[in-house]
């Protein structure tokens, strides 16, 4: 009887052993995220849905916006094919749980980069670079008048939960001592809601949403953006720390979409660029950043034509950024701090070395 | 026969031998007994083997330390004093306050709106009958979400705001709440006042509120409707035809016979409703309130400890239910009838 019931304790605990086993393997050196998506065939990117201008449902029912682009150039590098992407909408709240669940491979979803976001002791994410840098701003309907912090005194402010957006409003009111209360949505199409239903006499949000927004609002003239900067919001894409290999591809991916626009590259000539690398073996850098030369694409578990790839499907930086946002879109942004750092502005690739 | 187990080496002194332990009807339940609670305990072991291995790897082991940090987010409105400098698990106190003041607000509201619809299912007027069958049908069907975000937005969010406001003495009701005279500053009496186009009193109720309040006892009442009308139909016939006869009104006859006798059913059927309720005013956050939830998840987003988090968060609901659930078995106690 003791021997017996030992013995099924022995075998319970090894079973317990084996199942437990299982649950932390680890894919060796290479990515195993890399080797997830090309086996599953598509790529699942967590967008935010309801933005337009970064993220949002076209009238033929396709996924349009800078943050897709990215998607789209990521796919195109990986798989070949800009189309083989999954989109999935998450709201503020559900990001980082899907990321760090793996529900998504990629977050590609106006997300502030901050310390606790990325640090392993945090949320534990790993940030690619910055694709469009922005900041905190307060849009109020042009008939109240309001032109300030101040005049928001005592009065309610609509602001999505769990953003960035609610503590920096918290921060700024507390510094200029100013009371205020703060009306939290879950969804930012509630908040807005709530804002177009008067109950809120100033919505504060990234000064790039609010714009996007107000494109969708039914009068949009009748709302303006006050001139203050509450903070800084560089929206970066984001996957998490468990995988540094695949962290690298999504990051270079997105910097050779930025080198592309230094290097003059654009959709439109990416295929001359390549003839020409080929033919001229005179040019190492063309070659190497396009792939003829050297093995950039292995190093990183990629094509070796991965910039090729992306900048065919979506073209370079500054194209998605136009075409998205800039003034061939209806958000009519500025390039602002999002010009190539050689016309003074913050986007700047490393290198293809 | 068997040959007799090493388990049991001294042989039966009974003519029958004794049977193999495999096959005693006392050892059986036992054994099994025994193996399926080492395979609970197995799967326990393993999801819980299986959660701390991943957080570990993900450095996110279980740590309270962040409940002693300032929360640095304010609430909109809340019972118990609060400010962004205080730390998390003060807001998280205020959130639970925000919560049981809906809840007990509504059980109060659901439990009197759903007592007069179950009494008028018996009404002799056809009309009041009729209604009260369209109020049940119609409310109970419907999506407690999508009523919430009704009364909110297309209701509470369309009354009109600063001096257009409802204004009756002591009382105002406008877009932003509902203001009520009451004793401000120096203990003297307050009514609504405008000041700089926004309304200020002594009480002050925010339409989040209202709108919350409004669908969850709307949406309870109808089943705590049904829940009464059942029990006063398992009142047998002879009851109200002994009462008529000795010359009760309808109402004194429901009042003083039926209703009482009544409450041994209604009673559990309540206690299901209750708990409904309490859990359904998690909903709150589709319209703005700030519950225990709403700061919940503020606090989950701005810590990233999400099991902790959610651990409180479980906590909270269970406790809140298994109260309410004893408050109203000791109330089922009393309202049994004692058989002599």
């Amino acid at each position: 009887m003791l021997w017996n019931r030992t013995r099924t304790l022995g075998a319970s605990l090894l079973a317990a052993g084996l199942l437990a086993g299982c649950a932390g393997e680890d894919g060796g050196v290479q990515s195993q995220k890399l080797s997830t998506i090309t086996g599953r065939g598509k790529l699942i990117c967590g967008v935010e849905g309801k933005l337009p201008g970064f993220s949002f449902v076209g009238p033929d029912g396709k996924y349009l916006g800078l943050d897709v682009d990215v998607c789209k150039a990521v796919a195109a590098a990986v798989l070949g094919d800009p189309d083989k992407v999954e989109y999935r909408d998450l709201n503020s709240s559900e990001r980082f749980a899907a990321l760090a669940s793996g529900e998504v491979d990629l977050l590609s979803r106006n997300t502030t980069m901050t310390l606790s976001r990325d640090a392993a002791g945090g949320n534990g994410l790993s940030f690619a670079p910055t694709t469009f840098y922005d900041g905190q701003g307060v849009l109020v309907p042009v008939a109240s008048g309001l032109k300030d912090l101040k005049g928001l005194a005592g009065k309610p402010i609509c602001v999505e939960s769990g953003t960035t957006t609610e503590l920096n409003l918290a921060d700024r009111m507390r510094e200029q001592n100013i009371p205020y209360t703060p009306l939290k949505f879950q969804t930012s199409d509630q908040t807005f809601a709530a804002y177009l239903g008067d109950r809120c006499v100033a919505v504060t949000s990234d000064r790039s949403q609010l714009a996007g927004k107000r494109t969708s609002f039914p009068k949009p003239d009748a709302h303006t953006l006050l001139p203050v900067v509450m903070s800084k919001e560089p929206l970066t894409p984001a996957t998490t720390n468990g995988d540094p290999a695949w962290a690298d591809a999504v990051r270079w991916i997105v910097f050779g979409l930025m080198q592309a626009e230094e290097s003059g590259i654009t959709q439109a000539n990416v295929d001359a660029k390549l003839a020409e690398a080929k033919a001229n073996t005179n040019q190492a850098d063309l070659r190497r950043f396009l792939g003829v030369e050297g093995d950039f694409g292995k190093q990183l578990g990629l094509p070796p034509d991965f910039v090729v790839k992306a900048v065919k499907a979506v073209g370079n930086y500054g194209e998605i950024f136009d075409r998205n946002v800039g003034p061939a879109s209806a958000l009519k942004l500025d390039r602002g701090l999002n010009r190539q750092w050689k016309d003074g502005g913050l986007i700047y690739s490393p290198p293809f070395r | 026969m068997a040959p007799v187990p090493p388990a049991d080496p001294t042989p039966s002194p009974l003519p029958a031998p004794k049977p193999p332990w495999w096959r005693d009807r006392r050892v059986i339940p036992w054994v099994v007994q025994a193996v399926v609670g080492l395979l609970v305990l197995l799967l326990i072991a393993f999801l819980l083997g299986n959660l701390i291995r991943n957080l570990t790897a993900a450095g996110l082991l279980l740590s309270w330390r962040w409940l002693q940090q300032p929360a640095g987010f304010d609430i909109s409105e809340s019972v118990i004093p609060f400010n962004a400098q205080l730390p998390y698990w003060r807001a998280l106190a205020a959130g639970l306050v925000n919560t049981i003041r809906a809840v007990l607000v509504g059980l109060v509201g659901a439990t009197l709106l759903g007592t007069l619809v179950g009494m008028a299912s018996f009404s002799h007027n056809g009309l009041l009958r009729r209604l009260a069958r369209v109020y049940v049908e119609v409310v109970r069907n419907i999506p407690l979400l999508l009523q919430l975000v009704f009364w909110y937005f297309v209701v509470f969010l369309t009354l009109p705001n600063g001096l257009a406001a409802i204004q009756l003495p002591g009382v105002v009701l406008a877009k932003s709440g509902l203001y009520i005279v009451g004793l401000g500053e120096g203990l003297r009496w307050m009514g609504p006042t405008l000041v700089n186009g926004v309304w200020q009193a002594p009480v002050r109720l925010s339409v989040e509120f209202g709108a919350l309040l409004t669908g969850l006892i709307v949406y309870s009442g109808a089943f705590i409707a049904e829940v009464v009308r059942g029990g006063i139909a398992a009142v047998p016939k002879g009851q109200w035809e002994a009462a008529s006869s000795l010359g009760l009104s309808w109402f004194a006859t429901l009042r003083r016979i039926v209703l009482p006798q009544s409450l041994r059913v209604i009673v559990p059927g309540l206690n299901t409703q209750y708990i409904s309720l309490a859990k359904n005013s998690s909903l709150a956050v589709a319209v703005g309130y700030t519950d225990l939830y709403s700061v919940a998840e503020t606090t989950l987003n701005q810590t990233g400890r999400a099991v902790e988090v959610v651990l409180v968060l479980l906590a909270a609901y269970l406790t809140l239910d298994l109260l309410i659930s004893a408050l109203m078995n000791g109330l089922n106690h009393l309202v049994q009838i004692r058989e002599r």
